[in-house]
């Protein structure tokens, strides 16, 4: 193949910029990379904070980068520059075959890329059809305007952040992709206070490549929501330290799965060593009442893609069915290092990271109870109706704050209490889960790991663990 | 480009919008970081980034921003656009202006920059630590959090009133988390950070020997009994808790209404008179020490808490005018201005006496619990009410005796905490984080798992 040198050229994400990405991973190749990935990104984004009755912040920001990652005997070495004028992108490309100390130059064959999967066709209007800020300003002090309605409450904060991204994605396997991804999540917090009781509530809600969604929010829904709980617990008890039965409620309770289960699931965890379940495939890793599912393929949900970043569409994956461990959630270099085939999986906050094996939408598949039915089997246990942040060590150790939470006594709902924390270990609570709700459904998050923050769903039914140690006071 | 390019292309570009005043800070950086799986190569990566957060005002006086990776020339201008077309809602009831202190003289840090290692030797280095590491104990079969990294930085910062300010830095750091495994056990994990000015400046073998102590120190390990236990936090521990609750000398978050403080606690007792703590950016011991904050202003020492008094809160330009006093170098620019604390300093105040509590970790026999690195601190803490549930790596210790603790979490109030202070040792330590004694305080709940 022959290429011009195009001294001056810079990539333009209005192009396919085919030629030069070609002569980049050419340019790779030659100097002896066994693989070659260019990630190009253009990003407009804007975030907007109403606190009590003001806009209190509009902050705009936009920027583009460029990742290159090559590969030689499984290592990787990866480079991220904001230069993408064909010398930055040069000089990226040979910083990287010089920190993986590669000498021989070779002539692997590049066949150029495919034609361009251009899954922006369609999506080029976006940017031009979201709401303009003073529409959202005037939505989210209308929502903090509901959130009044409470004397107690103190702090009144409604946010709201749009994330546009344009990527190209080429690499030396023939693979070129162009996508626009659009992610708007909105949100409402609040502290109720009563001499020395103090309480806070927040909801957020997201989705992905719906530009009007924004317009569909209903904010006096959430209103009440976050009302209701920050009331609920102002004046609740500390929770005593104990191990019970629980209940997690549908929806966000479903981070507990994504946190503890989902990330050993990641074939990282499997090249780090520190995933019990590396050797579990076909095997029981659950109850029987359990699967799984991680997926990036429903429509709007803030985890899902046209296109992954190492460019190959998502597929839907089922992790664990009927409590047997079936598919470990892979990318590139997973696949490379770990034979388990890719999933189209791999993520990353922006340019500057590496792809890596992610989650997409994550969820418990719904079962055949009802939440009563869930509830009225415990005689003492805690109902966990909205959860809090978490984190899972390098042990495998995870722990969990709830939100909000209710006693359970003979059978029904009692008093809030507050301070608790979930503790336990994936391999002893997966198969503690017993029963599973008819109820699923979805709940956006953000999830920071090994390649930044990415936009996740979490979801499940309600669902029972039989036994978990609760941290409290 | 350097900061006369950027100031220069700023000033002509705001006077084709008509845009009076302005400010910025930008930073540059090259990053380069290596990580390895058993000696070999696992990733090696390097960045060079840039990034520029522009304010303007409007004739109304009202702030916009905007923040880009673009410096292009056609990047500034959009961002001066953007920025402009923001201003228009700019927070009409908390106006902003330049730090009054922006041109004020900074005091001269220790800027070192160190010449770059370059990734081979960042690679050779972490191999023989991970090697020096794997070896230390027959149970450390991995040490699957690790990394060596470099990087090299600039920042600036300008207004149109000509304040204009810069600085260049180096910095190195390694970690090492080793992982742990007996038979019929369950795996442990700990680790050692250590940071410097480059790689010739870190302790690799300390923080080697770190790593090992507490992973294998941790393998002997036991389950413990809910209850209330006396506590001794280690200087990291405590560091990290009075870091997470920080909002209590931010005046930003008093007046957001999310600090367990408020606009008047100035002089309230919060704890043991014992108590003295600082914030101190520009300690010589602080590696990552900044001479002026994102509004130009000079980075200070100041002290928060004296003898068990709330002394100070920490501000910005626009929360020190609300507060009617001066801003302290804290401040994070931006749409609405974060402030932040620096490098916090703990110490045993030499001015309270009739102490009668002598408590020392070191040769204490009473059964009490000393908690070695608190974790998951975002998930556990909750700043705006004070209180924390966190789950912890420490010790059971009776009688001169230690067991490592299984799996257990701690709770409690800050703010009772803070009161119930009942020994601060005299010895600091310094950390990554910050500089403190040990400290003892009369008890807490634990939660346990036998």
């Amino acid at each position: 193949m022959v290429y011009t040198s195009y001294i001056n050229k810079e990539i333009n994400f209005d192009e396919e910029n085919k030629q030069l990405l070609e002569e980049i991973i050419s340019y790779g190749l030659s100097l002896g990379a066994e693989f070659v990935e260019i990630f190009l990104e253009n990003t407009d984004n804007i975030s907007v904070l109403v606190e009590e009755d003001f806009i209190t912040s509009v902050s705009p920001s936009f920027g583009k980068g460029a990742g290159i990652r090559i590969f030689k005997d499984k290592r990787d070495g990866f480079v991220s520059t904001n230069d993408l004028s064909r010398k930055g992108l040069i000089s990226s490309i040979t910083q990287a075959i010089e920190m993986l100390d590669i000498h021989l130059t070779t002539n692997k064959r590049f066949e150029g890329l495919e034609n361009i999967r251009n899954y922006s066709i369609t999506k080029n209007s976006w940017l031009d059809s979201i709401p303009k800020v003073n529409e959202i300003g005037e939505k989210l002090l209308s929502s903090t305007e509901l959130l009044k309605k409470e004397e107690k409450v103190n702090v009144r904060k409604g946010s709201y952040a749009r994330n546009w991204q344009k990527v190209i994605i080429a690499s030396s396997d023939g693979t070129f992709a162009k996508d626009i991804r659009l992610h708007q999540t909105v949100g409402l917090n609040v502290i109720a206070l009563d001499k020395q009781y103090r309480s806070s509530g927040s909801r957020r809600y997201g989705s992905s490549d719906s530009p009007n969604d924004f317009k569909n929010w209903n904010h006096e829904e959430a209103a009440n929501d976050v009302l209701d709980s920050s009331m609920s617990m102002l004046y609740a008890d500390y929770v005593d330290a104990c191990q019970k039965p629980v209940i997690l409620a549908n929806k966000f309770g479903g981070v507990i799965f994504h946190e503890a289960c989902g990330h050993l699931l990641e074939t990282t965890q499997i090249e780090r060593g520190t995933t019990p379940f590396a050797n579990k495939l076909n095997k029981r890793i659950a109850h029987e009442a359990v699967t799984a599912i991680d997926e990036g393929v429903s429509s709007g949900s803030f985890g899902s893609l046209s296109v992954d970043d190492e460019g190959m569409e998502p597929e839907r994956s089922v992790l664990i069915k009927d409590g047997i461990l079936k598919k470990f959630i892979s990318d590139r270099a997973g696949e490379m290092r770990t034979g388990h085939k890719r999933t189209g999986s791999g993520r990353r906050q922006n340019y500057s990271f590496a792809a890596a094996s992610r989650m997409r939408n994550t969820y418990i598949a719904k079962g055949n109870y009802s939440k009563d039915d869930l509830i009225s089997s415990i005689s003492d246990g805690l109902y966990c109706k909205s959860m809090g942040g978490g984190s899972v060590g390098a042990t495998g150790q995870f722990n969990f704050a709830v939100e909000e939470g209710y006693l359970i006594k003979n059978g029904k709902l009692t008093k809030p209490v507050k301070g608790a924390t979930l503790i336990g270990e994936a391999t002893e609570v997966m198969p503690k889960i017993s029963m599973c709700g008819n109820d699923l459904e979805l709940a956006p998050g953000f999830c920071g790991s090994i390649s930044g923050s990415v936009n996740v769903t979490v979801g499940q039914p309600h669902i029972k663990v039989d036994s978990i140690t609760i941290g409290g006071r | 480009m350097d900061l006369k390019e950027i100031t220069y292309l700023i000033t002509s570009n705001a006077e084709l919008l008509k845009i009076k005043k302005w400010d910025f800070g930008a930073s540059f950086s090259n990053d380069f970081s290596v990580q390895v799986d058993k000696g070999i190569a696992k990733q090696l990566k390097a960045s060079q980034k840039q990034v520029l957060t522009l304010r303007v005002w409007n004739s109304k006086n009202l702030v916009g921003i905007t923040t880009t990776s673009d410096l292009s020339e056609n990047g500034l201008k959009k961002a001066l656009y953007q920025a402009n077309l923001a201003s228009n809602y700019g927070n009409k009831n908390e106006l902003t202006d330049f730090s009054p202190l922006a041109k004020d003289p900074i005091k001269n840090i220790k800027e070192v920059n160190r010449s770059p290692a370059g990734i081979k030797i960042l690679l050779e280095t972490l191999r023989m630590a991970e090697n020096k590491l794997l070896k230390k104990h027959s149970a450390i079969k991995t040490i699957p959090y690790n990394g060596l990294s470099e990087s090299f930085f600039k920042r600036i910062y300008a207004n149109s009133d000509g304040a204009q300010r810069s600085y260049e830095k180096s910095q190195a750091a390694i970690y090492l988390y080793a992982r742990a495994e007996e038979n019929n056990r369950k795996p442990r994990s700990s680790g050692s950070v250590k940071i410097g000015y480059g790689l010739d400046d870190i302790d690799i073998n300390s923080c080697i020997d770190e790593a090992a102590e507490k992973t294998i120190s941790h393998l002997n390990y036991s389950s413990i009994e809910t209850g209330k236990y006396k506590i001794c936090f280690s200087p990291e521990s405590f560091l990290t808790l009075i870091n997470a609750f920080s909002s209590m000398f931010n005046a930003r978050s008093i007046i957001d209404g999310v600090s367990i403080s408020n606009k008047d606690s100035i002089g309230e007792m919060i704890a043991n008179p014992l108590l003295n703590v600082f914030d101190d950016g520009l300690h010589e011991k602080n590696i990552s020490s900044a001479p002026f904050d994102g509004e130009g202003t000079p980075t200070q020492k100041l002290c928060l808490i004296n003898n068990g008094r709330l002394e100070n809160f920490i501000h910005s330009e626009s929360t020190a005018r609300i507060f009617k006093t001066k801003p302290t170098g804290h401040a994070g620019l931006g749409s609405k201005v974060s402030v932040s604390t620096d490098w916090i300093v703990v110490e045993r105040s030499e001015t309270v006496v009739n102490q009668v509590n002598d408590l020392n970790h070191k040769d204490y026999l009473g059964k009490h619990i000393y908690v070695e690195e608190l974790n998951a601190i975002h998930a556990g803490v909750k700043a705006s009410q004070g209180s924390f549930s966190l789950p912890f790596d420490g010790w059971l210790c009776e009688g001169g005796k230690r067991i490592s603790i299984e799996s257990a979490t701690i709770a409690g109030d800050f703010k009772t905490l803070l009161n119930e202070i009942i020994n601060i040792e005299k010895k600091q330590y310094l950390t990554t984080s910050g500089i403190s004694p040990h400290i003892w305080v009369k008890e807490l709940s634990i939660t346990g798992d036998a």
